[in-house]
C-alpha cells in the first residue's frame, strides 16, 4: 500500500474529506459535442466566495484539491485562485483545454507549484480533435498549451475521452504523450448531461468494442488479471464502499452548491448558506450515501462482479436508485470479462434490451 | 559552531492528518508522512529561528528526550528531507520563508 492510500485509509478512518474537485465555472470556449453541461453562468461564486470556500476546505483537511470546469482559465481571477490555495498548502492539479495557456500562464503554474495539469485531447487529426470540440484552431492551440507546460517543467496529463468519433485514435494520442513528456489517460465515459437529458450517450464506443480498448497490453499492464473473472466477493468487499465519493471525496459547483462527487447529482448543501465541514459532517444526503455497503445493494450484492466491478453510484443515482446497479457499469465489467453481470442477467430474464454503452473507466497507460 | 536556520520548501503540499503531517513535493509528486516530533519541526520552520532553539523549546520540552540526541534526530531529519526539497536548511536566516 501506498503512502497516499494509507493517508486515504486515514482519512475514511477521520471522516476527512481528503479530495475535493472544485468547477469554478461552468463557462467554456469549447463546445464539446460529449459535454455535460449548460455553458450558461447562472450565478458564480465570487473570487471571495471561492477564498472562503478554500478557507474552509483546508480547515476541513482537504489535501488534494482539483480545480475544473468550464474552462478554467476564462475565469479572470483563476491565477489568482491558484495562487491563494497554494499559499494554503493544498496539492493542487488543474484540468483544461489548455486553449488559452500561453507562456505566461505556463510560467505563473510552474512558478506556483501545482501538482498536475491534465489537458483533454481528442484526436492527433485536427479536422477530429476540432469536430469535437466545435473551436476551430483548438488542437494546434491545445497542443501548443501543453508544449508551453511541458517547457516550464510542470507535470501534464493528456486525457483522452474515447467516443465513437474518435474511437480509433488512442494509440496515435499516447505517442504523443510519449513524445511530449506526459502521462495519458484514455477514458471512454460519456455521462447524461447534468439537467438528466441522454442524448449524448448515442456518442459512446458501442460495447462490442471494448474488449479490444481492455485487452490491449499498451493500455493495461496486467491483461491476464484485469480481464480475469471475478473471484467470490470476500466479506470485506461486501462490507466495503462503493467509492470514495461522500467518504474521502466530495464536489464542489460553480454556484457553491455541495455534492458527493461530479458524477453524482445527490445535492447535499451549499457553501453559500453554510460552512463547508457542517455541511459534510451533518447533510443528511452524505450520510445516505455513507451508509451504503456493497451487500446492501439491490441487485449488485449478489452479483459475481461485486468485489471487482467499478460501479458508479452517481451514474447509478442517474437510472434512478443509488442502491441500483449502473447499467454501463455492468456492460464494462461483461465486456471485460466475458461473464454477464446479475443485472444484465435480471434484464434479460425480463425481456429488455441491454443497451450497448459503458461508462466509467479510467485507464493508467503502463508506460 | 555555526547555526542552522530551515524554512519550509515552497514547491511543496501539506496537510495534517490524525496527528501527522502528509508532505508531498511537486516536482515528483513524492509523499512523505512526518510523525509528531517531525511535525513539530516542520511546522516550527520559519527560515529565522535556529534549529536549536526549535528544538529545545517545542522538541525537549514536550519530550523526555536529551538535548544533543534530540539535535542529533533534528539534523538527520533536516537533511534528508532538504535532499528532496521539502525542506531549506542554511547557516544563516532564510529570507522569505514561510512564517
Amino acid at each position: 500500500m501506498s503512502l497516499l492510500q494509507e493517508f486515504n485509509q486515514r482519512a475514511l478512518a477521520l471522516g476527512v474529506p481528503l479530495s475535493v474537485h472544485m468547477d469554478v465555472t461552468y463557462r467554456c470556449n469549447e463546445r464539446c459535442i460529449h459535454c455535460y453541461l449548460d455553458h450558461d453562468d447562472h450565478g458564480e461564486m465570487t473570487t471571495a466566495e471561492i477564498k472562503r470556500t478554500l478557507d474552509q476546505l483546508a480547515e476541513a483537511g482537504t489535501f488534494i484539491l482539483t480545480f475544473s470546469g468550464g474552462e478554467v482559465f476564462v475565469r479572470r481571477d483563476f491565477l489568482e485562485l491558484v495562487a491563494y490555495a497554494r499559499s494554503l498548502m493544498f496539492a493542487v492539479k488543474i484540468k483544461t483545454n489548455a486553449v488559452m495557456i500561453k507562456d505566461a500562464e505556463a510560467r505563473r503554474l510552474r512558478e506556483l507549484g501545482v501538482d498536475q495539469v491534465q489537458v483533454s485531447l481528442y484526436s492527433h487529426r485536427p479536422e477530429v480533435h476540432d469536430g469535437i470540440t466545435k473551436l476551430p484552431g483548438s488542437f494546434r492551440r491545445t497542443l501548443n498549451g501543453i508544449r508551453l507546460l511541458r517547457t516550464h517543467g510542470v507535470k501534464v496529463a493528456i486525457a483522452n475521452v474515447l467516443m465513437a468519433n474518435n474511437q480509433d485514435d488512442y494509440q496515435s494520442i499516447r505517442n504523443f504523450a510519449e513524445e511530449l513528456g506526459t502521462s495519458y489517460y484514455v477514458d471512454p465515459t460519456i455521462t447524461p448531461m447534468m439537467n438528466g437529458d441522454r442524448g449524448v450517450l448515442a456518442l459512446r464506443i458501442k460495447g462490442e468494442q471494448l474488449p479490444a480498448i481492455f485487452h490491449d497490453p499498451s493500455l493495461i499492464p496486467d491483461v491476464d488479471k484485469f480481464c480475469a473473472p471475478p473471484p467470490p466477493p470476500t466479506e470485506d468487499e461486501l462490507d466495503g464502499f462503493p467509492c470514495s465519493a461522500g467518504h474521502t471525496s466530495a464536489y464542489i459547483s460553480p454556484y457553491g452548491d455541495v455534492y458527493p462527487c461530479v458524477q453524482f447529482p445527490l445535492k447535499c448543501g451549499s457553501v453559500r448558506e453554510a460552512d463547508f465541514l457542517d455541511i459534510w459532517r451533518d447533510s443528511p444526503q452524505f450520510h445516505e450515501v455513507r451508509n451504503i455497503r456493497a451487500r446492501d445493494l439491490s441487485t449488485c450484492s449478489s452479483c459475481s462482479h461485486v468485489g471487482t466491478c467499478s460501479r458508479c453510484p452517481g451514474l447509478a443515482f442517474f437510472e434512478g436508485d443509488m442502491r441500483g446497479p449502473s447499467t454501463a457499469d455492468c456492460e464494462k465489467s461483461f465486456y471485460r470479462t466475458g461473464i454477464p453481470s446479475a443485472n444484465m442477467k435480471r434484464l434479460a430474464a425480463a425481456g429488455a434490451a441491454v443497451r450497448s454503452s459503458h461508462s466509467l473507466v479510467q485507464i493508467r497507460a503502463a508506460g | 559552531m555555526a547555526e542552522t536556520y530551515i524554512a519550509r520548501g515552497k514547491a511543496v503540499a501539506a496537510r495534517a492528518l490524525g496527528g501527522e503531517m502528509m508532505i508531498m513535493s511537486v516536482a515528483d509528486s513524492t509523499v512523505f508522512a512526518l510523525d509528531e516530533v517531525a511535525t513539530i519541526l516542520w511546522k516550527s520552520a520559519d527560515g529565522v529561528t535556529p534549529l536549536e532553539t526549535i528544538v529545545r523549546d517545542h522538541v525537549c520540552a514536550a519530550y523526555e528526550v536529551s538535548p544533543e540526541t534530540a539535535i542529533r534526530d533534528a539534523e538527520d531529519f533536516c537533511r534528508e528531507l532538504s535532499g528532496s526539497g521539502i525542506l531549506l536548511t542554511s547557516d544563516r536566516p532564510i529570507a522569505g520563508a514561510a512564517r
